[in-house]
């Protein structure tokens, strides 16, 4: 066995399929990243809305609640088929890649909602008591009392999200995205020994998301170190 | 848009959803358990170990913690089978996701061993108990209370995400189930949407139970939202 | 017409009647003091006042002009006309000093910055304040804290001034900057409703003292007569108990 893993390694490791690994790479890293960010954007509209003061807000703030507490609890592999289904009806030939970032962007906004909304309700209330005092709208008491201060609550938890969902992607490879995991069940599929595939992909996943884990914790030290100094207004 | 939605097609495979579903949740269970003894064990080897037993923990933790459980799954599949080991597809994921959940497990119940003071384990020592009667008596029952709310949590995380990866390489829990019917009757959307309604409830009923059974056994309040 | 006329207040929180009935007025330039047991109401009158309590019943009037509490408008209104100073001063903690008080006159009210700074360094200056200005709020005492609140509320120039047990939070040796800030203000003729457990302070700068328990108003009188000599058994024995040493 081992004779046949050391006579596949050079045909592995050729440039076309260096050339194809690397582009998984960086369709993994492109997903990540693109999904998520959306995702953190629309996850602080969607704060905001549910934290809408009034009576009349109510079906609003029922909405947002309801949309974080659903789509927590369904799998990504899950909502990933339902976009994928969803767009389908309405779409011919959509773009794989658009229905990957749909469903990334779902899926994150529901986690990183209640990251943020744990940031904002980490500033002591009194402060906000007093902004209200003062006839602050809730526009100006969220971006010059409450945002500034919870940056150092926010960023950490959802970067740390951001990385880990690097793994998350290789479940978009079932609707046919060409990121990693798909290159590699390519590759297996093309006839090289699934341990060299998937060791290499493994190691090549591992590449991507324990440097930035660590890169993560270095940012959380630093973030917990300034809170005990001023954040930047 | 033509498309006219027949859930009732989809409803009809509502018993079959259903097996699935309980599929699912035996897997949960099954992973949940292996998991937290590998973590017990593994974190009992992080707190307590020489060096090099600590570090070799410690790449443990490290390599199933970042890399996908898909991966680790499809190397078990399609990997092993070439050392002539070949495990059906629910071994593998069984395996796969027991391991991955230990590697996740260690590091809360890690959190769970330093959360104990000195002074309770020192008194034990003193009183005769040694290193494994130590951890049964003083660190498991404190732990349990400490980290119930992360493990809790945890283990509805590994009954929706963790068990849906199964479908991937054709075990039949819900999703697979979901894929399976949806083959038959082309209602892939509707079965999927009731596919994903089971999920909700699924994880409300355990997230709900979780709660009440922290509240009472261990008078830890546990987030059921 | 009083300046500040507070008729038949009440208030619920939680199912609790924490204010009941409540009538008080207070005239241009008055101190009037609101004394009493923890949880009598007094907090939570300054909170209806500023609308961040929605009262039951009853009516608020300045200068004439009802407050209705259900109509933004009407609360910002009343806001632009009242200041409050809380008990634990609830500064921005994420601003200096400086851009704490003038971040409402020049955000919310629209003055020009640079007016509103120099506003702002002569209030710190009349506070004692004067070098504190580019200092953030963890660095300094819990005394100049008090009076930076003090100095954010006076650059809103409002007309009436609510202060929340300004004192209580402090260390005894920081009390008596804060307390000289207030005599300063009363001095000047500022109206203000303080709450206050301070009896020394009380009875020196108020014009008019009003002990409140379990949300009604007890006994109302003039600080030498009410402390002194109260008429009511609970004043009496609320005064006998604070003032036996």
């Amino acid at each position: 066995m081992l004779e046949r893993l050391i006579r596949e390694l050079p045909r592995f490791f050729s440039p076309e399929n260096l050339a194809f690994l690397a582009q998984g790479v960086g369709m993994t890293l492109a997903l990540t990243f693109i999904g998520c960010t959306l995702g953190f954007l629309l996850a602080f509209l969607l704060v905001y809305l549910r934290q809408t003061p009034g009576w009349w807000a109510a079906p609003v703030r029922l909405l947002a609640i309801t949309y974080v507490e659903i789509f927590r609890r369904i799998p990504f592999l899950v909502i990933t088929y339902l976009v994928l289904f969803f767009i389908a009806v309405f779409v011919d030939n959509a773009s794989l890649f658009l229905i990957a970032v749909v469903a990334i962007c779902i899926y994150s906004t529901a986690y990183t909602a209640e990251i943020i909304r744990g940031g904002f309700e980490s500033v002591p209330r009194q402060q906000i008591e007093a902004a209200l005092a003062m006839n602050f709208s809730r526009w100006k008491t969220l971006t010059r009392v409450i945002m500034p201060q919870s940056w150092p609550v926010i960023i950490p938890p959802a970067v740390a999200f951001m990385i880990s969902f690097i793994k998350d992607t290789s479940l978009v490879s079932q609707v046919g995205v060409f990121e990693l995991t798909f290159r590699g069940k390519e590759l297996n599929n093309m006839g090289f020994s699934g341990i060299l595939v998937f060791g290499t992909i493994a190691l090549l996943y591992f590449l991507m998301s324990y440097p930035l884990t660590r890169l993560g914790a270095w940012l959380e030290k630093r973030l917990a170190a300034s809170r005990h100094h001023r954040p930047q207004r | 848009m033509n498309y006219t939605f027949q859930f009732g097609v989809a409803l009809d495979g509502l018993p079959q959803l259903l097996k699935g579903a309980l599929l699912t949740f035996e897997l949960g269970v099954v992973t949940f358990w292996g998991g937290a003894l590998i973590g017990l064990f593994f974190a009992a080897l992080k707190t307590f170990g020489s060096r090099p037993v600590r570090w070799l923990a410690q790449a443990y933790v490290v390599f199933f913690t970042n890399t996908p459980a898909l991966i680790q799954i499809y190397f078990l599949y399609f990997g092993l089978p070439e050392f002539g080991i070949r495990w059906s597809n629910i071994t593998c994921v069984l395996i796969g996701l027991t391991l991955n959940a230990g590697a996740y497990l260690t590091e809360i119940m890690r959190a769970g061993f330093l959360s104990v003071r000195a002074t309770e384990l020192e008194a034990a020592e003193t009183l005769g108990f040694s290193l494994p009667q130590q951890i049964r008596y003083v660190i498991v029952p404190h732990i349990a209370k400490t980290i119930y709310p992360a493990i809790a949590n945890f283990f509805i995380v590994i009954l929706v995400m963790g068990t849906s990866i199964g479908a991937v390489v054709g075990v039949n829990e819900l999703t697979g189930e979901a894929i399976n019917l949806s083959t038959e009757n082309y209602r892939w959307l509707e079965m999927f949407i009731v596919a994903a309604c089971i999920y909700v409830v699924l994880t409300l009923i355990a997230s709900i139970s979780l709660a009440l059974i922290g509240r009472w056994a261990f008078r830890v309040k546990a987030k059921i939202f | 017409m009083p300046h500040l006329d507070i008729i038949d207040l009440s208030a619920d929180y939680a199912h609790l009647k924490v204010l009941s009935g409540v009538s008080l007025s207070v005239e241009k330039g008055e101190v009037v003091c609101l004394v009493g047991p923890s949880g009598s109401g007094k907090s939570t009158l300054l909170r209806v006042l500023m609308g961040l309590t929605l009262p039951t019943a009853g009516a608020v009037k300045v200068d004439g002009r009802e407050i209705d509490y259900h109509s933004k408008a009407s609360v910002r209104a009343a806001r632009d006309r009242m200041a409050v100073v809380f008990q634990q001063y609830n500064l921005f903690q994420n601003m200096n000093v400086l851009r704490n008080i003038t971040i409402a006159p020049v955000e919310i009210k629209g003055r020009p910055r640079r007016e509103a700074e120099e506003e702002a360094r002569r209030i710190l200056a009349r506070m004692g304040l004067a070098e504190k200005h580019a200092a953030y709020p963890d660095q300094l005492s819990g005394g100049q804290q008090q009076r930076v609140a003090i100095a954010r509320a006076l650059a809103l120039k409002p007309e009436i001034l609510l202060l929340d047990e300004v004192t209580s939070a402090l260390d005894p040796e920081l009390v008596n900057e804060v307390l000289d800030a207030v005599r300063g203000l009363a001095a000047e003729g500022m109206t203000m409703l303080i709450v206050s457990h301070e009896m020394a302070f009380v009875r020196e700068v108020a014009s008019k003292v009003v002990m409140m328990d379990k949300g009604k108003i007890v006994e109302t009188g003039a600080p030498r007569e009410l402390i002194d000599r109260p008429k009511t058994e609970r004043a009496r024995e609320f005064f006998g108990k604070i003032l036996r040493h």
